[in-house]
């Protein structure tokens, strides 16, 4: 086979990696990306596009079986829903195909060239390829890490059998009578909850005090609740042991130090994902790491001149539009442009129930950060368009420097707030202050009135509350 | 479409040329009939020019600062229909720029001359609103106003186009200051930081500041220049200071302060100084003069018209109390008060600001010890009022404390010899250390 030459070579077509070619090749840089299994990455394929299409299922499910309990004040009746899962898991596939042909059409449109295998390393310039017809030598003058990341196994759990990661649990076909889930950070909690919603008895099992441990308590109590109406076990201080024996149960060790077996058929692990640093041939390079990650700095580049990480094999958070971002600057350091790493915020949203989203700092964080802080809180309780929506749980919350009210963070906890993140983000990245916000026009009525009422409150003037 | 020329009206009399101060119009501009065009200013009063029709602004005849003589135009105005043609011309077919007929533009100008001239008399009698001695607007130039210090580590706050413009000129933008709310950097900060570097963008510690700015004099300020330097050129000064026990005059003063009737003003020194002076000067009328040094004559005035020094904010100006020897006490102190105001707001008329015979200039409480006041020229003489202090004075067994005040003096010295100088003052010493003698007749 030919061996390619080319100017920039991206490794993994996730987010960061297939943004990072579009954009490369969109400025005219010959650029070849790489990738084992469609493209998409962890994001599109097993991760935040499936993952929202189970948790859209699961919510039309269950809302439609509330109306048929009969308990609703809405004045609808209906009968209990059914639910096919291999027919909404197929449906999912469709999305995903879509969007992988999408990405692929992406990549065409801007001239790049795909070679589908296992990259693998053989020195800083030259990348070998096992491909479906053999092996491809690629030399290139720059070479972006894009790796990604995979879920991080228990080895007392390795995956497996009734232990099952992510990946699996967006592929099953039928919603166990009971699952477990270890971990209850936000992947847990909301695969998690997608099963309760589509009947499963879930429990989630939490090594730490509570719940989505990187986020404040305020922001997870309307989660909490939601987790409880749902009949969703919550054990914390927990630890998880092992699979019993008949494989049907998880021995756990509670916070009393008792050990327990939680009869289940389904274990899903999602105690946190991994750096994917192995299997591509690092060991032929001499990249200094950050812990588990590659090393590198605020263009991306890494110890060796002329290769750049972006992604999740970089750090945290490990959030698809922070490698998009990372793509598009290293593309363009790469047409010779002057660019850096500049962000302000980099908003992370969970899409439990109800959602959360946080860009910026929370309180605590502003009070660490040294700085005092005015906060200013307003509840979906008080907001028409929340109310007429059944869902009056959560809040918007900004946080903003007291001596020049330039907003440092905003968290907000509801239904749908996940919309709002672009809002959050904008002001932040902007530099706005809290009379900006409060002095911007909120269209009425939406929930995003809430954030302006939230502005409002903390300068002491808020109007409906 | 006609066209009407505005010279420099003749604002007063004597007087060849005026000083352009202010434009409220520029190129283009579209000016209604009575809009005021500009303000110039002659001898320290400022006068406006309205215009005398409905036009457009088609050229403007001098800058600001510029000495513009009486009847030099000063602003040519595009009329839009037969109006144009007020003062009786028809100008439809006039080229624009046509020297070839003077005539018809020295005709037409002399109408707007008059028109202005009428104007100008209506505002002098009414005075009918606030006309203040401004400088000149210059035009907005961005003030470079630090943002106060960033703390160390935080980040400076700009929208990610500004960052990104920055990093792309190479500029780190922890060095820029940032004028928006919450030190916010815009572009508009960038784009200066771009045009004068960094010179004040150091926000901590003490930085040099080799800015200069070039400030020009004009208005009043330059009235004041020269006015100073030909004082100074011309007249050999002598300075003369004596001290003057003010108590009995300081207790006569409060006790008349609170007796008197609800109408009458409060007296401050100043007008005791005045009448002082007054019976001074009938025993020295030389001292009450005007010399004309270029004739070579001394106009001694029968009456007593004491220009007051007045700080205003736009700077010094020298409001004149006339015939102070026709006004008794309180005459004098109202007409003092109503003068300085009048000065303060910039309301003060040509006639009110020219024609002093000798000076009183005094700071109050900021008059210092001992000052060397400058002759009002062509005045022989200025009496300088320095600050009132409790003093102790030997009174040839004891000290006890006295209000004391200096006055320091300063005569033309070609008319005025130390030796009447110094008879002068002791004249107005004694007269305010024992001040019924102000009142009563000798």
């Amino acid at each position: 086979m030919k061996d390619i030459s080319c100017k920039l070579l991206v490794i993994g077509a996730g987010p960061g990696g297939y943004v990072c070619a579009i954009r490369a090749g969109q400025l005219g840089i010959d650029t070849v990306i790489v990738e084992e299994r469609k493209p998409g990455g962890t994001c599109l394929n097993v991760g935040c596009i499936p993952s929202k299409a189970l948790i859209h299922a699961a919510e039309e499910y269950d809302r439609i079986a509330h109306l048929s309990s009969g308990k609703n004040p809405l004045g609808i009746t209906t009968t209990k829903p059914e639910l096919d899962l291999s027919q909404t898991i197929a449906w999912k596939d469709t999305i995903v195909g879509r969007l992988n042909s999408g990405v692929s059409g992406l990549l065409k449109r801007s001239k790049v060239k795909m070679v589908q295998g296992r990259a693998r390393f053989r020195d800083g310039k030259t990348v070998e390829v096992e491909t479906e017809t053999g092996r491809q030598i690629i030399r290139a003058e720059n070479v972006v890490i894009a790796t990604g990341s995979a879920p991080v196994e228990l080895p007392s759990l390795p995956f497996g059998g009734t232990v099952i990661s992510s990946t699996e649990a967006l592929s099953l076909t039928a919603v166990p009578e009971q699952l477990v889930v270890v971990g209850g950070g936000y992947i847990g909690l909301e695969l998690g909850t997608a099963f309760a919603k589509m009947g499963a008895k879930v429990t989630v099992v939490e090594a730490q005090a509570r719940i989505l441990p990187q986020y404040d308590a305020e922001l997870t109590r309307p989660v909490f609740k939601r987790l409880q109406a749902l009949g969703i076990d919550v054990m914390t201080r927990a630890k998880a042991k092992g699979v019993a024996k008949a494989g049907n149960a998880l021995l756990v060790e509670t916070e009393s130090g008792s050990e327990v077996s939680l009869a289940t058929d389904k274990i899903l692990v999602t105690i946190g994902r991994r750096p994917v640093t192995q299997g591509w041939g690092m060991e032929e390079l001499v990249l200094d790491m950050d812990g588990p990650f590659i090393r590198m700095d605020e263009k991306c580049q890494t110890s060796m001149r002329g290769i750049y990480a972006i992604g999740d094999v970089t750090g945290e958070p490990m959030l698809a539009h922070r490698a998009m971002a990372q793509g598009e600057m290293v593309a363009e350091i790469i047409a010779g442009h002057k660019r850096v790493w500049d962000k302000r915020a980099i908003p992370a949203v969970c899409f439990t129930d109800p959602e959360i989203v946080a860009v910026g700092l929370t309180p605590d964080e502003a009070q660490k950060s040294g700085s005092e802080a005015r906060i200013g809180h307003f509840p979906f309780s008080a907001n028409g368009r929340a109310m007429t929506k059944l869902g009056e749980e959560g809040f918007v919350r900004v946080v903003a420097r007291a001596d020049n009210h330039l907003l440092l963070g905003i968290q907000a906890v509801g239904q749908g707030v996940s919309e709002l993140s672009a809002a959050f983000g904008l002001a932040i990245e902007m530099g706005a202050r809290l009379e900006d916000i409060a002095g911007t026009i909120h269209a009425h009525p939406t929930q995003g009135e809430a954030f302006q009422e939230s502005a409002l409150k903390s300068l002491g003037r808020e109007l409906h509350i | 479409m006609g066209e009407h020329l505005i010279k420099m009206p003749d604002v007063g009399e004597g007087i060849a040329e005026a000083e352009l101060v202010e434009w409220h119009v520029k190129v283009g501009d579209l000016v209604r009939e009575d809009a005021l065009l500009a303000a110039v200013m002659t001898d320290k009063a400022t006068v406006e020019i309205p215009s005398p029709v409905d036009g457009e602004v088609l050229w403007l005849g001098a800058d600001i600062g510029d000495v513009v003589a009486i009847g030099s135009p000063l602003i040519r105005l595009k009329t839009g229909d037969e109006e144009g043609a007020a003062s009786g011309h028809d100008t439809s077919d006039k080229a624009p720029e046509a020297p070839s007929r003077p005539k018809d533009i020295e005709a037409q100008a002399d109408g707007a001359v008059k028109t202005s001239e009428a104007v100008v008399e209506k505002q002098a009698r009414e005075a009918p609103r606030p006309q203040p001695v401004e400088a000149p607007q210059s035009p907005p130039v961005r003030v470079h106003r630090p943002s106060g210090p960033r703390m160390e580590g935080d980040k400076p706050v700009a929208s990610p186009a500004v960052r990104l413009r920055a990093h792309e000129a190479g500029i780190d933008l922890r060095q820029v200051p940032g004028t928006g709310p919450a030190g916010r950097i815009t572009h508009e900060d960038l784009d200066a930081f771009l045009t004068h570097g960094p010179q004040v963008a150091k926000a901590q510690g003490l930085v040099q500041d080799t800015s200069v700015q070039h400030v020009k004099v004009i208005g009043l300020r330059r009235k004041i220049a020269e006015k100073m330097a030909v004082a100074k050129s011309r007249i050999p000064h002598i300075t003369y200071v004596e001290e003057v026990d003010v108590t009995a005059l300081e207790d006569l003063r409060t006790t008349l302060n609170a007796t008197k009737r609800a109408d009458r003003p409060k007296l401050t020194l100043l007008p005791f100084l005045m009448r002082a002076m007054v019976k001074a000067i009938a025993d020295q009328p030389h001292l009450n003069a005007i010399y004309d040094d270029e004739a070579g004559v001394v106009h001694q005035h029968g009456g007593v018209h004491i220009g007051i020094a007045t700080q205003t904010g736009s700077g010094l100006m020298v409001p004149i109390v006339r015939h102070a020897e026709a006004r008794d006490i309180w005459d004098c102190a109202t007409e003092l008060t109503r003068l300085s105001e009048a000065a303060k707001a910039g309301l003060a008329t040509r006639e009110e600001l020219s024609g002093s015979t000798i000076t009183i200039t005094s700071l109050g409480a900021m008059g210092g010890i001992v000052t060397t006041p400058v002759i009002n020229y062509p005045e022989v003489a200025i009496i300088g009022v320095n600050k009132i202090m409790v003093r102790p004075v030997w009174d040839g067994s004891t000290f006890i404390p006295r209000k004391m005040m200096n006055l320091s003096s300063s005569f033309d010295h070609r008319i005025i010899d130390g030796w009447d100088a110094a008879v002068f003052v002791q004249r107005i010493k004694t007269l305010l250390e024992t001040p019924a003698m102000i009142f009563v007749e000798a």
